[in-house]
């Protein structure tokens, strides 16, 4: 006896893959977008977006913009911004402006720039600008006085002099003036540190950057310090933790406001950004796919920060194929289908390691809590909203523990799904009240099998590549996902489980 | 590779694997809107009644939490008594109690319970704890089931369950649950029970296993259990195969109880129902259902009792090997 979709089953997985197929095919081909990661260059398309109430009247908005640099080369940027007109100024102080007549209420303008990862930039540096002597009020210029006679003792050049005076503000047990002057500069230490260099007649100044990070959102300018010595001048940053391996974009180079509106007050700059892989040929050539037809339906069309978020959304089905591989071939067992996926997601932002310390922590810890609940004879939608009050209270301990005994890495916790991770303990408890502990060390070895597995599926550059820049790479993960389906075979489980059989 | 089998080898057993049971047998004779009768114990008894299946006397059902204060009241007069959840399954949430001392229950272990026990465990049923997908559900109070004495030494503290696997209105396999201590009184395999395969034609034990492994004795008891026997085999095939006509699912698990004085009384019934039935019987279920899917339809509209008469005729212990 055959059911019709007996046979229509293998027509649809062959349908499905091979429109996937095709539709690699034609964005490689046609699009050029490199099927294999590597032979390629590193684009970061960045979005910066404005946020202002306007006054009524008109409204000018003049806003820095990145000028060519040593790691960078400008290819293409646009702006977007209903009723606006828009000029870029071009020059050593390259601008962006947005003027209108009159705008009244929340206002919101986009500005977006791709830039290319290289090295060969030969421009010339920008003069050093002109030095400007702060005067400073009683209690600080003493301070100020000591901290730089210090760092200039222990220097040679302006440059050792910056290295000297960032490291004396950075450490730990900083000496009486130090602390004193932290204090009253809190959240303008490059400003501070300028101005103390141009106090020794240093020429410096505070420019802005932007950390260049994959998927980023609202993300702010990071302000540095920059210093000149004869015609050279350094960069440096200020802050004591820095993320030193992730590229630093300079957004203004000159000490000029990032963002000055007239007309308008409440404003606001925020960043997105993505990271793609170009060929060569298609980065340098201004190929823009600004998508017109269906065919190269991509979500490249979408601004940045949907982009973004999308990233990780097309790395989903990955994690949901990888469930499926394990359930139906190998037959593990796991806490709920696809919670796995979710703590695969959250291990993305964790890193793997510190992940599954952490989810150990966090359920073991609940179910020793949860096990105490249980005497209480609680009502289950009580006792659910207590278990993830005590996640929460649990994981702002540990982030709070681990940032006191300089464990940067556990504040990571807090990209825990907190809900699902109550749920998860309060199946896990249920398991061992029914079933002993065995079954939860099974089950829960299982989850963290599959999230260890999806998470290594998903955060392999080469599948990320894949994911967001082929939509077909969609429609083969679901040909395989409805061939799995299909899958009547014996699962590897099965083989353990019937192994009685051989003695027969 | 001691621990492994050969997925070759499992197939020239027979053995049908969860893949194969889920989208060639259920997928196929289980309708889904009709799932909902078997998932519920309580609509599984108000179907079958009507029919003549006999199913263990209820005393009553808890639905809100509010009536959860007078459960002693409802509890008033019953010395043994089993509390289930109407949708549970693998028998979570089941307290059976067999007799009281005062104000406490006891429990066939011997565990003793108090009235706050049972309470906590009525109102994590209504919350749905034990329910599929966890949506609020009934706690059903019935009369307990006394093993028929015959039984005595192959099983302790609970009743022995007889689990026949029901294709299309035939019945293709057989097994017997004996709980042990570990099984709390409970006949679920997972839990500790032993599975015993039946032959189909006479109802007597053909091969034991508890935990998937085999064994020759009650492992309370120290019974030898080729030596079983179920008594009335061919009326309670008949039972398990009228439950066809009666829910419409072509691929059923019957679970169903001896009474000592009450005779067989179906205890659910089970639209998914496991595969360890094979490894107690020591044989696979695809050869069996095989010969079913090939069946005429003027076969399979014989009546029950044709069809039991057949079943055993075809799976009986003179078994013709099937070829796969
Ligand atoms: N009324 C009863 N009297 C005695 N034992 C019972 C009774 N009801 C259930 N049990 C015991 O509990 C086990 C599980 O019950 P069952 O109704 O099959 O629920 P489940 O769907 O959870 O398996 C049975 O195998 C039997 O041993
Ligand atoms: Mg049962």
């Amino acid at each position: 006896m055959r059911r019709p979709s007996d046979l229509a089953l293998p027509g649809l997985v062959t349908l499905l893959l091979l429109i996937g197929t095709a539709l690699v095919l034609h964005r490689h081909w046609v699009y050029e977008v490199p099927l294999i990661y590597g032979e390629t260059q590193t684009v970061w398309s960045l979005e910066a977006r404005i946020e202002f109430t306007a006054d009524g009247g008109p409204v000018k908005v003049s806003m820095a913009r990145p000028a060519e640099q040593s790691d960078f080369t400008i290819l293409r940027q646009s702006g977007a911004s209903p009723g606006y007109g828009l000029n870029f100024i071009e020059g050593a102080d390259p601008r962006a402006e947005w003027t209108v007549r009159a705008a009244s209420g929340a206002q919101e303008l986009y500005y977006q720039v791709d830039v290319l990862e290289s090295d060969n930039w030969s421009g010339n540096n920008f003069p050093a600008p002109k030095i400007v002597s702060p005067d400073w009020q009683d209690p600080y210029r003493t301070a100020v006085l000591t901290v730089l006679e210090g760092a200039y003792n222990t220097s040679s050049d302006n440059f050792s002099f910056a290295r000297e005076l960032i490291k004396r503000f950075n450490q730990t047990d900083a000496p009486q003036h130090i602390r004193l002057l932290r204090r009253a500069f809190n959240g303008r230490m490059p400003n501070l540190m300028a101005d103390i260099l141009n106090e020794a007649q240093v020429p410096a100044t505070v420019v802005y950057g932007l950390e260049l990070e994959d998927g980023r959102r609202r993300q702010l300018l990071t302000p540095l310090l920059r210093v000149w010595q004869g015609g050279k001048s350094q960069i440096f940053r200020v802050s004591d933790s820095p993320d030193e391996e992730l590229p630093l974009l300079l957004w203004e180079q000159r000490g000029a406001p990032v963002l000055d509106v007239i007309g308008g007050r409440d404003s606001r700059i925020r960043f997105s950004m993505i990271r793609r892989e170009e060929s060569t040929y298609s980065a340098l050539t201004e190929h823009t796919d600004t998508g017109q037809s269906l065919l190269n339906f991509s979500i490249h069309s979408l601004p940045v920060e949907e982009q973004a978020m999308f990233k990780t959304i097309l790395l989903l089905p990955v994690g949901a194929l990888v469930v499926c591989i394990l359930r139906i071939l190998v037959g593990l067992r796991t806490s709920g289908t696809f919670m796995p996926v979710l703590f695969a997601v959250a291990f993305m932002q964790t890193s793997l390691g510190t992940g599954i310390v952490g989810f150990v922590l966090v359920v073991a810890c609940g179910l020793f809590i949860r096990s105490y609940l249980s005497r209480l004879n609680l009502l289950l939608v009580a006792r659910i909203s207590a278990v993830i009050v005590t996640v929460i209270a649990i994981i702002s301990l540990f982030s709070v523990l681990s940032y006191k005994l300089g464990m940067t890495e556990g504040l990571k916790i807090m990209f825990f799904p907190m809900v699902i991770l109550a749920w998860t303990i309060e199946r896990m408890s249920i398991l061992w009240e029914e079933e002993g502990g065995k079954e939860v060390l099974i089950q829960g070895g299982g989850s963290l099998l599959t999230a260890a597995l999806a998470y290594w599926a998903m955060q392999n550059p080469v599948v990320q590549h894949l994911t967001f820049n082929f939509m077909g790479v969609q429609f083969i993960i679901v040909g395989l996902i409805v061939m799995l389906g299909a899958y009547a075979g014996y699962r590897l489980s099965e083989l353990r489980r019937f192994a009685s059989f051989r003695q027969r | 590779m001691s621990r492994f089998i050969a997925p070759w080898t499992l197939r020239s057993y027979g053995i049908l694997g969860i893949n194969r049971r889920n989208s060639r047998y259920i997928a196929r004779y289980n309708p889904r809107r009709l799932f909902p009768l078997v998932d519920n114990k309580l609509k599984t008894k108000l179907t079958v009644h009507p029919a003549g299946i006999p199913t263990p006397a209820p005393i009553g059902t808890v639905a809100e939490q509010s009536q959860v204060a007078g459960l002693s009241n409802l509890l008033e007069g019953h010395a043994g008594f089993a509390i289930k959840p109407s949708k549970g399954s693998g028998g979570k949430g089941i307290i059976v109690v067999t007799g009281r001392d005062g104000d406490e229950f006891i429990k066939a272990s011997g565990a003793r319970l108090t009235i706050s026990d049972l309470r906590r465990d009525v109102s994590n049923i209504l919350a749905g704890l034990y329910s599929l997908g966890g949506k609020p559900d009934v706690a059903i109070i019935e009369e307990l089931i006394h093993a028929d004495p015959r039984f005595d030494r192959f099983t302790v503290e609970g009743v022995p369950d007889i689990r026949v696997i029901v294709c299309r209105g035939f019945p293709v396999m057989a097994m017997m649950r004996l709980a042990t201590h570990a099984s709390d009184g409970k006949a679920n395999l997972h839990q500790g029970a032993v599975g015993v395969g039946l032959d189909m034609a006479t109802g007597r034990a053909l091969n034991a296993v508890q935990f998937g492994q085999t064994v020759t004795q009650h492992p309370d008891t120290g019974q030898r259990l080729d030596e079983l026997e179920v008594p009335d085999w061919d009326a309670l095939l008949l039972m398990a195969a009228r439950c066809y006509e009666v829910t419409g699912l072509g691929y059923l698990g019957t679970d169903i109880v001896i009474d000592r004085d009450k005779g067989p009384q179906l205890l659910e019934l089970n639209a998914r129902p496991g595969l360890a039935i094979q490894v107690a019987n020591g044989a696979g279920l695809l050869p069996r259902l095989r010969r079913i899917d090939d069946l005429s339809d003027a076969e399979l509209s014989a009546p029950a009792e044709e069809r039991v008469r057949l079943s055993q005729s075809w799976f009986g212990s003179v078994e013709q090997t099937v070829q796969s």
